[in-house]
């Protein structure tokens, strides 16, 4: 069979969401954030969310994520996102409203506000990425930093005794009473990056239930700041993150 | 009954990442040695008649340039 018989608009299976823009990302090469955009974007089009859904974007790279997903965004001073949804969801209780934030977004400037707005049981969503480093001021030790792992800022590797130890935020999430949902997943192959949709899916599913907050983490790559290729890079995510990042559902009620 | 599929990759927005190469279970996809307008090389089918419409590569794709056709033959 000709190629030119099978592309066909009758025949196609999977193709751009409607919810994502035509713009070019101006994310490096093989970056994690593309695909958990795009994730996202499905679940919105699958969820018919589109005009009902709120976006806080970060400080990060994810910055420019309003750029991308064709919906309502706000855009948050560093690590303020989930005190700007709490009051976004607050005042528009119909809306979706969820936060798009990195690791040190999330885990270092805006721990306060992440472990409060978890702890009062907002009924917002937030996507947390992990990538273990500060990856657009280029490259510098985050909180969630594996130990041994060089950095900008750690060029012999992450010392514990003098840099501290890896914080493990999404297990610290999971002990407040005001999370409904919290899980950590993974975009790195096919069956992860539907895992994680199928992830996001419920925690949207949940906000609309107000049954409290939904916190998923996707752990990424940053390959231009691990100074690998973006393969390279999923393999050494799989290999040295996952044993201290391991995947799955830590709370589910 | 076979499967038989094909993509369609938006060459222009493509970065050439391959993390669909790597993905690709029938070995179906390559990265050319052509580059786009902004100097990446991309993603084409280099073995079309492998591909079997599984859509892997497309989930993966961070920039979400291909897009999957398939037909039951």
């Amino acid at each position: 069979m000709d190629i030119k018989d099978i592309i066909k608009p009758e025949n196609k299976v999977y193709g751009k969401s409607p919810v994502l823009t035509d713009n070019i990302m101006h994310y490096c090469p093989g970056c994690s954030h593309g695909t958990v955009h795009k994730l996202i974007a499905e679940v919105i089009d699958e969820m018919g969310i589109q005009d009902k859904t709120i976006g806080i974007s970060p400080v990060g790279c994810s910055v420019f994520a309003y750029n991308y997903l064709d919906i309502d965004w706000q855009q948050a001073a560093h690590g303020r996102a989930p005190a700007l949804a709490t009051a976004t969801k607050r005042l528009c209780p119909d809306k979706y409203v969820f936060t798009y934030q990195g690791d040190g977004d999330l885990a270092s400037i805006g721990t306060a506000e992440i472990i409060h707005a978890c702890n009062r049981g907002e009924n917002i969503v937030v996507i947390f990425i992990n990538n273990a480093i500060y990856g657009m001021t280029g490259g510098q030790m985050a909180p969630t930093t594996l130990l041994g792992q060089v950095t900008a800022t750690t060029p012999y590797g992450r010392r514990a005794d003098l840099n501290g130890f890896p914080l493990k935020i999404t297990e610290l999430i999971a002990q407040l009473e005001g999370t409904c949902y919290v899980t950590r997943q993974s975009v790195q192959n096919a069956a992860s990056a539907r895992k994680t949709k199928k992830a996001i899916r419920k925690a949207f599913e949940n906000s609309a239930m107000n049954k409290g907050t939904s916190f998923v983490e996707v752990v990424c790559t940053c390959n231009s700041n691990w100074k690998l290729s973006p393969v390279k890079a999923n393999q050494w995510m799989v290999e040295n993150m996952f044993p201290f990042y391991p995947l799955g559902d830590m709370k589910d009620r | 009954m076979a499967l038989k599929g094909a993509i369609v990759v938006d060459t222009e927005k493509c970065k050439g990442c391959g993390i669909c190469e790597s993905n690709c279970p029938t070995k179906t996809i390559g990265i050319s040695t052509e580059v786009n307008g902004k100097g990446y090389p991309f993603a084409y089918m280099a073995n079309p008649d492998a591909c079997t419409g599984c859509t892997n590569c497309a989930t993966v794709c961070p920039d979400s340039v291909i897009t999957v056709y398939r037909v039951k033959i």
